[in-house]
């Protein structure tokens, strides 16, 4: 199949605001305004076609949010969604291209309907895209979306209660695939599977990509599993991109002060007993973030610029990052 | 005395076709002050034998047979209300699924009040403060304002540590921690793991921490037990199952951790899956899939025995 689009999918300059305020009659009586937690600030990335972009960064800093505008689950507050060139509203009224994208949520069992069973929660996609419609048709693409995921067809009577938490997240996976999509966002795909699972799981991932040119945005904590999985990579901090480019040069010579300190707190095997030093420095409040970079108050390199001005984007060889520092060539 | 005991227990469904066995003659201990790691593959029986510990089976499970003690007293036979007295105040849980712990129609602050407040008297200003401060110890920025936030306001991991918050908040005796850092990030990671080892030096609490981050289990754990298909394979000083694990699962388990040093093509993975409850090898459980297995081990099923510093259900230290 030919690929005339460089990018499977773009941001550009996204945020996205939630109304965090109090109930109105609240607010009235005490005078206070509306507040807004700023969980997106002018995100922008390309995602080139039949590869991996990966997002990682601290609980709460929006990978998540992302991920649903990515498949327009929510409508950006600011910027664009494109999907292959197109705006994502668009691409998503038109049922063949909707059927291309798709989504592995991060809590599996809130998104599988507990009425079901699984060999309908799998089947559903394929009878709602008419990829195939004989009952004996359906029945075996599910049997081999099962198989795929370690699981097989006698599990489809059963249904999500009576699986563990990582069976359940392998019945997600199972049910995103169904729909054959080409975009595919991964939140979090394995954190609930144990180490042989997960590299059962994440070999399927790169196999499919291999053999179907599959795009993925891939959210996960893991950076081990990162490492493994992503071509480009995007560092979070506070609802900010602080960092993105190819994955291995990031990894190798992290540039940007929060992209070290999150490489740095990874635990491994030789730590035996050992403990990290945590994070310091107090986690800022996403309603009212730290004026200018939004890292300062848990920074060493923090000057009085850091404090007042917010960092733009420089290109450091082909990684982009946001940092008065490396800006200055202070940082080493 | 160690403060909890679990000694074979078995727990069973019961289905139209007969009963099916989940967990099959599982014994261990935990000290108090001890962290008890619990690994092993997706399907293998942790989760149960958390949910059995404080008596949250649901039905068709139900204990078959063994007995479990909390310092010393049996509580797996209690009635369920002094059960459910137990549950909260001496065992904390944390559960897996954060969103089923959480009520989704209450704030999170009414939750952790409501929670204090059964267990011990507090006036409400101090509950509430109380509560403040213990979503600022598990890492919730901007406590004070968000306290009165719904959980579907929080993001995945900030929900999982507002559950954490409301399993210690009542300061039980042994915390049963079922992924509890599984949709957190590394640095928030860190700070929990450390909080519940202050606790356990601090406070002589207990915990039987469930995770398949061997990360995780290697600063944390002073023993770790492996799971699989429903029995204990190995069980021993975290050291020693890191290093020098006896079973050929543990082994397996070890070798499939992706690595950050070097990226390789394809991850190791144990070939094949867990067997499925109602088809389950005879001799040793592993069989089908150990690289080692020999005659001996279709025929015989292993119990734990000493192996090295550890002990494993493995023939091969027979
Ligand atoms: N309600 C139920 N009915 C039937 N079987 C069940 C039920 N609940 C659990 N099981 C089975 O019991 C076994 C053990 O499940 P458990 O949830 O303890 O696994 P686990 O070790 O916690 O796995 P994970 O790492 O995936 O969470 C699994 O094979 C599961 O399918
Ligand atoms: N429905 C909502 N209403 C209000 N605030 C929200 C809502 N959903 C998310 N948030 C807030 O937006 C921020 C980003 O949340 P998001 O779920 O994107 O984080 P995340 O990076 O996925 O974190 P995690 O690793 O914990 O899953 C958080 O501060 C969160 O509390
Ligand atoms: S801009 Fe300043 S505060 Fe922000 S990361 Fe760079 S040096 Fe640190
Ligand atoms: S008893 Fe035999 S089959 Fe089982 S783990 Fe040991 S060597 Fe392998
Ligand atoms: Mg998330
Ligand atoms: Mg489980």
């Amino acid at each position: 199949m030919s690929q005339p689009h460089r990018h499977t999918m773009e941001a550009v300059a996204v945020s996205h605001r939630f109304d965090v305020s109090r109930p109105w009659l609240q607010r009235l009586f005490n005078g206070e305004p509306k507040r807004f937690l700023r969980a997106v600030d002018d995100v922008s990335f390309a995602i080139p076609t039949g590869t991996t972009f990966a997002l990682v960064g601290e609980s709460g800093c929006g990978k998540s949010t992302i991920a649903r505008l990515a498949v327009g689950l929510y409508e950006p507050s600011d910027g664009d969604i494109l999907f292959e060139d197109q705006p994502l509203s668009s691409a998503r009224a038109q049922p063949a291209l909707r059927r291309r994208m798709n989504m592995i949520f991060q809590d599996p069992y809130a998104s599988l309907n507990p009425r079901w069973r699984v060999s309908d929660i799998v089947a559903e996609p394929i009878r709602a895209f008419r990829l195939a419609t004989r009952p004996n048709e359906v029945q075996a693409r599910v049997g081999s979306l099962l198989a795929q995921v370690g699981l097989t067809l006698r599990d489809g009577e059963k249904y999500p209660h009576e699986f563990s938490g990582g069976q359940r997240q392998r019945i997600s996976i199972a049910r995103a695939l169904a729909s054959e999509p080409d975009f595919l966002v991964c939140d979090e795909p394995t954190s609930a599977l144990d180490v042989s699972v997960q590299a059962q799981i994440l070999n399927l991932m790169r196999d499919l990509q291999q053999r179907l040119g599959l795009t993925y945005l891939f959210i996960s904590h893991n950076l081990a599993v990162v490492r493994h999985m992503a071509d480009r990579l995007g560092v979070m901090y506070l609802g900010r991109i602080v960092e993105q480019g190819p994955a291995e040069t990031i990894f190798r010579t992290p540039r940007h002060p929060y992209t070290r300190l999150l490489l740095d707190a990874i635990p491994d095997l030789e730590q035996i007993g050992r403990s990290r030093t945590p994070v310091g420095g107090e986690i800022p409040s996403p309603i009212a973030p730290p004026p200018g970079c939004a890292f300062h108050p848990r920074c060493k390199l923090a000057n009085d610029r850091c404090r007042t001005e917010k960092p733009a984007h420089i290109a450091v060889g082909d990684v982009q990052v946001a940092c008065h520092a490396v800006a200055e060539g202070r940082d080493s | 005395m160690p403060l909890l005991e679990v000694d074979n227990l078995t727990v069973e469904f019961a289905t139209r076709r007969g009963s099916l066995r989940a967990l099959d003659r599982v014994s261990f201990s935990i000290e108090k002050g001890e962290i008890l790691g619990v690994v092993g593959e997706s399907g293998a029986g942790k989760s149960l034998t958390g949910a059995a510990i404080v008596g949250l089976l649901e039905s068709p499970g139900r204990i078959a047979s063994g007995q479990i003690r909390l310092d010393g007293g049996r509580i797996d036979n209690l009635p369920p209300e002094p059960l459910r007295r137990i549950r909260g105040r001496r065992i904390g849980t944390i559960f897996q699924d954060p969103l089923t712990t959480l009520n989704p129609l209450y704030t999170i602050g009414r939750q952790l009040i409501e929670t204090m407040q059964t267990h011990a008297r507090m006036s409400d200003s101090d509950a509430r403060r109380k509560a403040v401060g213990w979503l600022e110890r598990v890492g919730i920025p901007a406590a004070a304002q968000r306290i009165d936030a719904y959980p579907h306001e929080f993001s995945g991991g900030q929900r999982q540590r507002v559950v954490i918050a409301l399993a210690l908040c009542a300061e039980p005796a042994l915390v049963i921690a079922d992924e509890p850092t599984t949709a957190l990030d590394v640095s928030v990671q860190a700070q929990i793991i450390t909080l519940l080892k202050d606790l356990t030096r601090d406070h002589g609490t207990s915990v039987m921490l469930v995770t398949h981050d061997m990360g995780v289990i290697a600063e944390t754990a002073d023993r770790v037990a492996v799971m699989y298909a429903g029995r204990i394979a190995e069980i021993g000083p975290v050291a020693e199952i890191i290093r020098n694990p006896a079973h050929p699962y543990t082994d397996g388990l070890m070798a499939s951790i992706p690595s950050l040093e070097h990226r390789v093509d394809r991850l190791r993975q144990i070939d094949g899956a867990v067997p499925r409850l109602d088809a389950m090898p005879d001799g040793c459980r592993f069989h089908p899939r150990c690289p080692s297995a020999f005659a001996r081990c279709t025929a015989q099923q292993p119990e734990l025995m000493a192996a090295g510093a550890t002990r494993a259900a493995c023939w091969l230290h027979a």
